[in-house]
């Protein structure tokens, strides 16, 4: 049996069946679908960096790191002394004093958003099924990633408890 | 000195004998498709009465023969070694030489699709293509450099038992067509590549481990695994599949570092 399909006759599984073919007159090319791991001339080169492992690594490292992180944050911010009730401007800039905290709040930001981005970039890459959605949408996220790390950052170093 | 043995028959047995077979009324509702007649797939039911105790198979084999010889279907062997008829037996991967009816509650229907991820051609044959394509990517031959050895090529009963697990493939697909990782990323290698990586990654005889773990760690490759047991679940062939992945990434972390 053949299951040879030329180019020609592939669409891309997003689109949908129709039956009324795709005009080279075989009542059959309507149902066919782009098989996966076909070669074609969209498919994506090789790489040869270790970037995927990279990611995979950071995954597991910062959700150590950051479990510890943000169950300190959450007990300090909610639980001890007094609870959610203290919490205010003086509250804030006392802790900032310190660069200890200022440590901490900045390698919370950094992980917690790196981690979340590198999460959304794999729910994207599942579920985006064109090219240029997944494009705009992993173009969105990333900018939103840079605009808050970035807008943090200036925060908590140039933070002035005086204003 | 021999003791006599007392004729031992088991339950099974003893029905047949006595021409007790109980036969039940089984429901198979089977998803057929073919494009040359409709573009949609549809459910079609066919009703059998057969022991409970017989497979699946020999129920699309008595649908085929008797009742329905449009059914379209791949066995070989029948006997879970060829791995050619894996499919959805109620929503979950299995070969239909190895389900016995009983076991997949015929009270109810029992449905019976194409396995999933891969283009459907007709009824319960998909395009295995890609399929062996991402097998044939992992290079399953043995690589080794120099001259070859004037006898065989020896090796310990503990290096053997290192990847006697993933030896044990007869890709059927049922582990990489139950992946939903493959379901929305169709250049995903699948488990079924990486299972077969692994057996010569983890081969001492063979010297091409760097090779395919370099193929292994691109953008398609195991870092995209997300550990949700499916494929272990589905290996008619008991293979920890999602183990062998992870054996391959750590193999590629302590590697690399």
């Amino acid at each position: 049996m053949s299951t040879e399909i030329s180019d020609a006759l592939v669409v891309p599984s997003a689109q949908a069946h129709t039956g009324k073919g795709l005009g080279t007159g075989n009542p059959a090319d309507a149902f066919v679908i782009e098989p996966p791991r076909k070669r074609t001339e969209k498919t994506p080169r090789r790489t040869r960096t270790n970037f995927e492992m990279l990611a995979w690594l950071f995954m597991r490292l910062s959700g150590i790191v950051l479990v510890v992180l943000i169950l300190g944050h959450l007990l300090i911010m909610l639980v001890l002394d007094g609870g959610v009730s203290k919490i205010g401007f003086a509250f804030v800039a006392g802790r900032w004093a310190s660069p200890f905290w200022q440590v901490w709040d900045l390698a919370m930001l950094w992980l917690a958003m790196l981690h979340g981005a590198n999460g959304m970039r794999q729910v994207i890459n599942d579920y985006a099924e064109k090219d240029s959605t997944r494009l705009w949408l992993k173009g969105l996220m990333g900018t939103a990633t840079v605009f808050t790390v970035l807008l943090g950052t200036l925060v908590i170093f140039t933070f002035d408890p005086n204003i | 000195m021999s003791t006599p043995t007392v004729e031992k028959h088991s339950a099974a047995l003893d029905a047949v004998e006595a021409g007790g077979v109980e036969l039940i009324t089984v429901t198979f509702r089977i998803r057929r498709f073919n494009p040359e007649e409709h573009p949609d797939p549809v459910w079609v039911d066919y009703q059998l009465t057969m022991d409970p105790k017989e497979r699946v198979l020999d129920a699309l084999n008595k649908i085929k023969w008797e009742q329905d010889g449009t059914l379209t279907y791949r066995r070989s062997c029948a006997h879970g070694i060829c791995g050619s008829d894996a499919m959805r037996i109620n929503g979950r991967n299995r070969l239909a030489c190895k389900t016995l009816v009983k076991d997949v509650n015929p009270e109810k229907p029992i449905t019976i699709e194409a396995i999933k991820g891969l283009t459907v051609l007709k009824d319960l044959i998909v395009d295995m293509d890609p399929f062996f394509q991402a097998y044939k990517d992992v290079m399953p031959f043995l690589i080794t450099q120099g001259n070859d050895p004037t006898r065989e090529r020896l090796q310990s009963a503990e290096d053997r038992e290192r990847f006697d697990d993933t030896t044990k493939c007869i890709l059927c697909a049922a582990c990489t067509s139950s992946c939903p990782v493959f379901w929305n990323d169709g250049q995903y290698f699948g488990p079924a590549a990486i299972v077969n990586a692994h057996r010569f990654i983890f081969d001492s005889r063979d010297e091409g481990a760097e090779q395919r773990l370099e193929i292994l760690n691109d953008r398609e490759g195991v870092w995209r695994c997300r550990t949700t047991f499916n494929c272990s679940e589905a290996c008619p062939r008991g293979i920890e599949v999602t183990k062998a992945i992870q054996e391959v990434k750590r193999a590629l972390v302590t590697r690399r570092f």
